[in-house]
């Protein structure tokens, strides 16, 4: 456990949330997907978001990124700095999607169209089977990304058609920060290629600069280890670090490879039957009797029986 | 190799060497014997097909009361046909589709594409100026002006469909949207420009201000664009009830849309003249200055001898400068951010939504940008024929124009244009098929099999170039080196 360093707020994810998920429930027909779900994810933090399958990971991923209209609840995003009661109270009440203040915004992701909680909200997120463009090349793939801004740029195509300077600069300036994410992901020499030629591995990398190419204060990745070999993993790790320290885009994931979620996160969040059953710490939610109780899938009560089951089956084992 | 073969005795070089042998033999001759059987199968099976289908003929038999309905049967006709296919199937049998055939492992791009690299700088500039040239040569070619009018009106059907392909591709072959009722956005330019050059109201009010000839002689100019908006508008209404639908279901309902113009046209008699169409609509004009033999006319105005042919050959380049207009522009608009969108959205519009791309308006623009092509192409078939009707905008054109696009490769700009010349032209040659009649007899119609062969073609284009003649994407932006983008990576879009 993180020794609590103030009374009131012990964690950053408390102290200065950039994401509040409140009471969120999601149903499909007679099926609760997620369950009164509420969790905080921090300012700068990498927060996890754990549990056995069909858990309901996917389904809050798509609640946040817009793609599914929750059936209930809340889902407060602050620009800038955590988002005061105040605030959240006054867009709530108005029934407007968004507060944007001078130095800081209040959004309610679940009152937007996906394609604005990427484009206005800044939440970009990453598909557990990559959807990357792969008839385009990596470049072009990262060029998409940068469409809003570009469109503006080239006067919604008027300047662009006509090839204006303020326009060349804008591309310019687009092409210099797609180069820079390839750098950072080691596809430079890749860029004239097209995405799907990509390996697995280089797919998945591109796929998390092209969602950094739009620019997010969130980045929601959709298990970004999955299928990757341990050293590809490490880099993985190396990338989320660099991206969180130095792009001050906080990290949201999915992940089902504990060696990832146990290094790299700061808080965990984990998920069964669409219900919350732990929240902490990694070392908190690694020694949480539910938690181990869910994966192993047994009932809270017999947590402890099973337990004893294992170490005796091993000492049988052992004996013959 | 010769060192080992020295040192091991012959005894036991010999018998690993004969079974082999033994054994191609044999399959040769199984494989023969399987091809004859098999070529003697499609024999059969083609004798009972085109025995009744072509053998049998109706004739009229002059039986002194009168003429009469009779048959008559031409065996000679039946015979050569089933010959032919049993002859292409033992071919095919003893070849392609031999057993024995070692299938060569393509490693890189095929023959085609590199034939594509290495003439692809060439193509472009050779077809511009060839096009640019076309009425000159065609003059020459046919000995004078007058003659080579067949042949300029044939440039400008292929050049109007060349227009009109690319602008479809633009929906079709860059956004993914499989839209069958393209012929609806060429109604609207067309019927616009008609409707509007030949409204007296429009006309007495310009009369009354710049003089009687003005708008008879502009009509065109001022409603080009028109048209071309007018037409754009229309793509947008009809685009936004349409695009929240995708693949089968939006191609029936744009289909349906562009039956719905079609009887509109027709039924809404008062306005559109209904199924006799609007006639008498006021020609091109040289930017005011109109073919005409008088005092005022083109060929007084440049001291030339008058010649109906001057409008024909300005027509063809109109509608030259459209087309490249649309060319230009499709180019342009790609390497756009909403033309890499457009793409995008063809590839995968989830991935789209996720990068905060509006996927509705990036639709409604392809939809519009597509359809103000169709307006300028109809505003020029109005002018051209000088008479607009209900039966030119028939779905047969919209097949036609999504036959070019799916040919020229979705997407590419000259695959289109060669689709276009190819599937127009093609047919118009098809017409020139008098020869075979020293084949069949003088009986044989030629004609009549230009629909067969143009199928068979289609057939075969698609079985050896399934995505169409350029199957290659060229990118839009590059760092070090443009490199084609296999047409297999490149999606279809689901509408």
């Amino acid at each position: 456990m993180q020794p609590s360093t103030g009374n009131a707020a012990p964690y950053r994810w408390d102290a200065d949330p950039i994401l509040l998920v409140e009471h969120l429930f999601m149903r499909f027909g007679g099926l609760v997907a997620v369950n009164d779900l509420s969790f905080n994810v921090g300012r700068g933090d990498i927060t996890a978001l754990i549990g056995p399958n069909g858990a309901g990971k996917t389904t809050v991923f798509n609640c946040i990124t817009g793609f599914y209209k929750p059936s209930e609840g809340r889902l407060v995003l602050g620009h800038g700095r955590a988002p005061t009661p105040e605030e959240v109270a006054t867009v709530t009440a108005h029934g407007e999607r968004a507060l944007v203040g001078s130095d800081a915004a209040v959004y309610l992701l679940e009152r937007m169209p996906d394609y604005r909680v990427s484009g206005e909200a800044k939440v970009a997120r990453t598909f557990q089977n990559i959807r990357l463009f792969t008839g385009m090349t990596v470049l072009e793939n990262l060029m998409v990304a940068q469409h809003n801004a570009l469109m503006s740029a080239s006067g919604y195509s008027l300047k662009g058609l006509f090839g204006l300077p303020g326009w060349r600069a804008a591309q310019r300036t687009a092409t210099e920060k797609a180069q820079y994410w390839l750098d950072k992901v080691g596809l430079t020499d890749r860029a004239d290629d097209p995405a799907g030629d990509l390996p697995y591995g280089a797919q998945r990398r591109l796929e998390i600069a092209r969602a950094m190419c739009s620019d997010p204060i969130l980045l929601c990745l959709d298990e970004p280890a999955a299928g990757l070999n341990p050293r590809e993993s490490l880099e993985l790790n190396t990338l989320l670090r660099a991206i969180r320290a130095e792009h001050n885009t906080s990290i949201l994931l999915i992940e089902h490879d504990m060696s990832v979620v146990m290094e790299i996160s700061d808080h965990v969040v984990v998920l069964d039957y669409g219900t919350k059953i732990a929240d902490g710490t990694p070392e908190a939610v690694r020694n949480d009797p539910r938690v181990i109780a869910a994966y192993l899938g047994v009932d809270e009560d017999a947590v402890e029986e099973v337990e004893a089951e294992i170490e005796a089956e091993i000492a049988t084992g052992a004996q013959s | 190799m010769a060192v080992q073969l020295a040192e091991s005795p012959p005894a036991a070089t010999q018998p690993p060497a004969t079974p082999p042998a033994q054994t191609t033999a044999a399959d040769t001759n199984s494989a023969f014997g399987h091809a004859l059987k098999d070529t003697l199968i499609t024999g059969l099976i083609a004798l009972g097909l085109l025995g009744p289908l072509v053998g049998f003929e109706t004739v009229v038999r002059d039986t002194g009361a009168g003429s009469a309905l009779g048959l008559a049967y031409r065996p000679v006709v039946v015979a050569v046909m089933v010959a032919i296919i049993m002859v292409g199937r033992l071919v095919l049998n003893l070849t392609v589709w031999s057993p024995n055939r070692v299938v060569k492992t393509r490693s890189g791009p095929s023959v085609f594409d590199r034939m594509g690299t290495a003439v692809g700088p060439v193509v472009k500039p050779a077809l511009f100026a060839f096009a640019v040239a076309f009425p000159l040569l065609a003059a020459m070619l046919m000995g004078g002006l007058n003659e080579s009018r067949y042949l300029i009106d044939l440039g400008i059907l292929i050049l109007t469909y060349v227009m009109l392909g690319w602008g479809l591709n633009i929906v079709v072959g860059l956004a993914g949207l499989l839209d069958l009722g393209y012929v609806a956005f060429y109604a609207v330019g067309a019927y616009t420009y008609a409707l509007l050059a030949t409204s007296a109201p429009i006309n007495e009010f310009f009369s009354g201000l710049l003089g009687e000839t003005f708008w008879a002689n502009w009509a065109f100019w001022i409603c080009l664009p028109i048209a071309g908006i007018f037409s754009g508008l229309w793509g947008m209404i009809l685009g936004f009830p349409v695009l929240r639908l995708r693949g089968d279901y939006l191609a029936i309902v744009t289909l349906a849309f562009g039956e719905i113009i079609r009887l509109v046209l027709i039924n809404w008699v008062d306005f559109t003249g209904g199924g006799a169409g609007i006639a008498s609509i006021p020609r091109a004009t040289f930017f005011g200055v109109p073919f005409t033999a008088g005092e005022d006319g083109f060929a007084a105005l440049f001291g030339l001898e008058f010649n109906p042919m001057h409008r024909i050959i300005f027509l063809y380049f109109v509608i030259l400068a459209l087309a490249l207009i649309t060319a230009f522009a499709t180019v342009r608009l790609r390497k756009l951010p909403v033309g890499r969108a457009w793409e995008a959205l063809r590839e995968d519009e989830i991935a789209c939504r996720s990068l905060g791309i509006n996927t509705t308006n990036t639709k409604l623009s392809a939809f519009a940008t597509g359809a103000m092509f169709g307006g300028f192409a109809g505003c020029f078939f109005a002018v051209r024929a000088g008479f607009v009707s209900p039966e030119s905008f028939t779905f047969d054109i919209s097949a036609m124009i999504l036959a070019i696009v799916v040919l020229g490769g979705m997407g590419s700009q000259i695959g289109v244009a060669v689709a276009a010349a190819v599937m127009l032209g093609g047919m118009e040659m098809l017409r020139n098929l008098g020869f075979l009649k020293q084949i069949f007899g003088n009986d044989f119609d030629p004609s009549l099999y230009r629909m067969l062969i143009f199928g068979f073609a289609m057939v075969a284009i698609m079985v050896w170039k399934p995505r169409g003649l350029v199957s290659t994407r060229e990118p839009t932006i590059f760092l070090k080196e443009r490199k084609a983008v296999s047409g297999d990576l490149v999606k279809e879009g689901h509408g």
